[in-house]
């Protein structure tokens, strides 16, 4: 492969990565929201990210709404979902043993992937097409309208949830819940109003993911949300877990690495790459990349 | 000293006539070929969870990632009989081996973490482990290694079971066992009272993997293929909730952990659409009113039953 090829299929792999990146990247900062605040591992995120889709699909087909309309339903529906998994499932475990908590994530994440199956049959469906793929050439260089409004979307969103958690009020009781549950609770506020908010926040940055990759692959399934919210955990530990701007770096990392390795090795070894870069940032510096080292004291 | 000799003498006792009955039932076809099947699997499976106990539950290192070191078990062991036409009895020891030597190296540079960490760092190595075997066409690769001859049954099944039981049991009243549970209880306190900490916490690995690597082997000699999707993180996830939902650190628990899920999988076979929904909303509940799972950390004991013979045994095939 000469010089000139190899910049062309590497800006490529590039523009794509940073597509796909933003995705994991939304569902990465529901991961990294919710352990922030209640050091959980939500395994149960990337079913959100499923629910999402689903919920986007009945907009579009049931209800007949157009993009952005079937966006909002979905993330509201998602809220509401991810409110209700918390207030169910991990609210009345808040003092058990974290390992107890954990095998109750992984528990609702097979309930919302096996219930999917029981009402939507594990057959995939075909997500319709909300607006004309439009494929532009710039420079020898493929991009896509929906890479296009993935990323714009994903920015909106990760903009906005930036300025909710530093310039609102709700936000400001998330911080100090994350940093001290105790001394916030002490300050007066309300715990489980901020939990839940968090969950509702997540969750919706989820489902809008679920709508947007649908977009983009045309097809849904009960078990979509496995390896993507698998990956995207990954991208929020290799930003540092609990980090927000960590999680949104983690993802893109994430989405170009894995984009690099599809188109310049095999894309068998994409799951493989993902897990590695895991290993390595756990190795090295397990507090993420954006992370702090906290000294353990005695 | 002599009261505990007496004690296992008594356990193997009881074994052996749970193994006569098993075996008896299994031969006159009073169970039939459905829950034979299923028998091995809770067998494999105990030894499984009991396995991971030893990591998770004593040493209380966190490790997801069990499903990996069952895969090396599983393959490895098909390559030494299908392969390489070697008995079954030579594939166990080198499955067993490959599993606990790959363990160990695993073990040395990821113990260092601690708590969710750790936790994540297994379940990435588990899921490592199994993308690499799929890439490797020698043995199949995404669709599977077939051929293999099914050398499991019920005897190889219950009686290595019934060694890594006591091999583990043994292994935690021994010294470096007694430093592992320390490790798990306190592990800056137990590094200051002169545990070797790294030492204990890759040992207990590397004997849990390698136990893993049997229960391979047993598995994949039963179900004639070795396919990299059996092996997935939802797979460790599986065994992880049989010994959680037992309760960690306790055999009696990871024993009958393994013989509940196991049951409660097999009972919903016939329902194929509800059995993952149920068994989820099972381990929601289990977790929500039992979180320390069934036995917590004690053991059932000859004390609380005053049954005799062997309780481990008596769990592991007796339900």
């Amino acid at each position: 492969m000469d010089m000139g090829s190899f910049l062309h299929q590497f800006v490529q792999q590039l523009i794509n990565g940073v597509s796909l990146g933003s995705i994991y990247a939304l569902i990465a900062l529901g991961y990294t929201m919710i352990y922030g605040i209640i050091k959980l591992i939500n395994f149960a995120h990337g079913d959100i990210y499923m629910l999402g889709a689903y919920f986007g699909f009945v907009a579009t087909t049931m209800l007949g709404l157009s993009f952005l309309p079937a966006l909002v339903f979905a993330m509201a529906a998602a809220a509401v979902a991810g409110i209700v998994i918390e207030r169910v499932a991990y609210r009345p475990m808040r003092n058990a043993p974290r390992i107890a908590i954990l095998i109750t994530a992984i528990g609702v994440s097979f309930f919302l992937e096996y219930g999917m199956i029981l009402i939507a049959t594990p057959q995939p469906r075909t997500f319709p097409a909300v607006f004309d793929a439009t494929v532009y050439n710039v420079a020898g260089l493929v991009i896509n309208s929906q890479q296009i409004v993935i990323l714009g979307s994903a920015l909106v969103l990760m903009a906005a949830l930036t300025y909710i958690v530093n310039h609102t009020k709700a936000g400001k009781a998330m911080r100090a819940v994350s940093f001290d549950m105790d001394a916030a609770q002490l300050m007066g506020i309300n715990i489980d109003k901020v939990i839940s908010m968090t969950f509702a926040l997540g969750s919706s940055l989820a489902a809008a993911a679920g709508v947007l990759v649908s977009i983009y692959y045309n097809s849904i399934d009960p078990l979509m949300g496995m390896m993507p919210g698998m990956k995207a955990f990954v991208a929020a530990v290799l930003g540092g877990i609990g980090i927000i701007p960590g999680a949104m770096l983690g993802g893109i990392i994430m989405g170009v690495v894995e984009a690099m390795v599809s188109g310049f090795f095999s894309s068998t070894f994409r799951d493989a790459a993902a897990f590695g870069i895991l290993i390595l940032i756990l190795l090295y510096k397990p507090s993420g990349l954006l992370g702090k080292n906290i000294r353990e004291k005695v | 000293m002599n009261n505990i000799r007496k004690q296992d003498i008594m356990s193997l006792l009881g074994c052996f006539v749970l193994f006569a009955v098993m075996q008896l039932l299994i031969m006159f076809e009073i169970i039939g070929p459905f829950w034979e099947l299923n028998i091995v699997l809770i067998g494999i499976n105990i030894i499984l969870s009991v396995s991971l106990n030893l990591i998770n539950g004593y040493t209380g290192q966190f490790s997801i990632g069990h499903a990996g070191f069952l895969a090396v078990g599983a393959y490895t062991g098909a390559i030494i009989t299908v392969k390489l036409g070697l008995p079954f009895e030579l594939a166990l020891i080198v499955g067993t081996l490959c599993a606990g030597l790959l363990g160990f190296l695993i073990g040395l540079p990821t113990l260092r973490l601690n708590g969710d960490y750790l936790a994540i760092a297994t379940l990435g190595l588990g899921e490592i482990i199994r993308i690499c075997i799929l890439n490797i066409e020698y043995v199949g690769g995404a669709s599977g290694l077939m051929g293999i001859p099914r050398e499991t049954n019920f005897a190889w099944v219950f009686w290595v079971g019934i060694f890594v039981i006591f091999f583990i049991k043994n292994f935690i009243n021994s010294a470096p066992g007694r430093s592992c549970l320390a490790i798990r209880e306190n592990e800056i306190a137990a590094e200051t009272m002169g545990i070797d900490t790294t030492k204990y916490k890759v040992m207990a690995f590397t004997i849990g993997a390698a136990f893993a690597g049997t229960a391979g082997v047993l598995f994949s000699h039963y179900f004639y293929i070795a396919h990299p999707a059996s092996f997935t993180f939802m797979r460790s996830f599986d065994i992880l909730t049989m010994v959680v939902l037992g309760g960690l650190g306790s055999m009696s628990g990871a024993i009958t952990g393994a013989v509940l899920l196991t049951g409660i999988s097999a009972f919903l076979a016939e329902y194929p659409e509800w059995r993952m929904v149920i068994y989820s909303i099972t381990l929601i509940v289990l977790m929500l009113y039992r979180p320390q799972g069934l036995f917590g950390n004690k053991e059932l004991s000859l004390k609380m039953f005053k049954l005799g013979g062997d309780n481990s045994g008596r769990t592991a095939e007796g339900k």
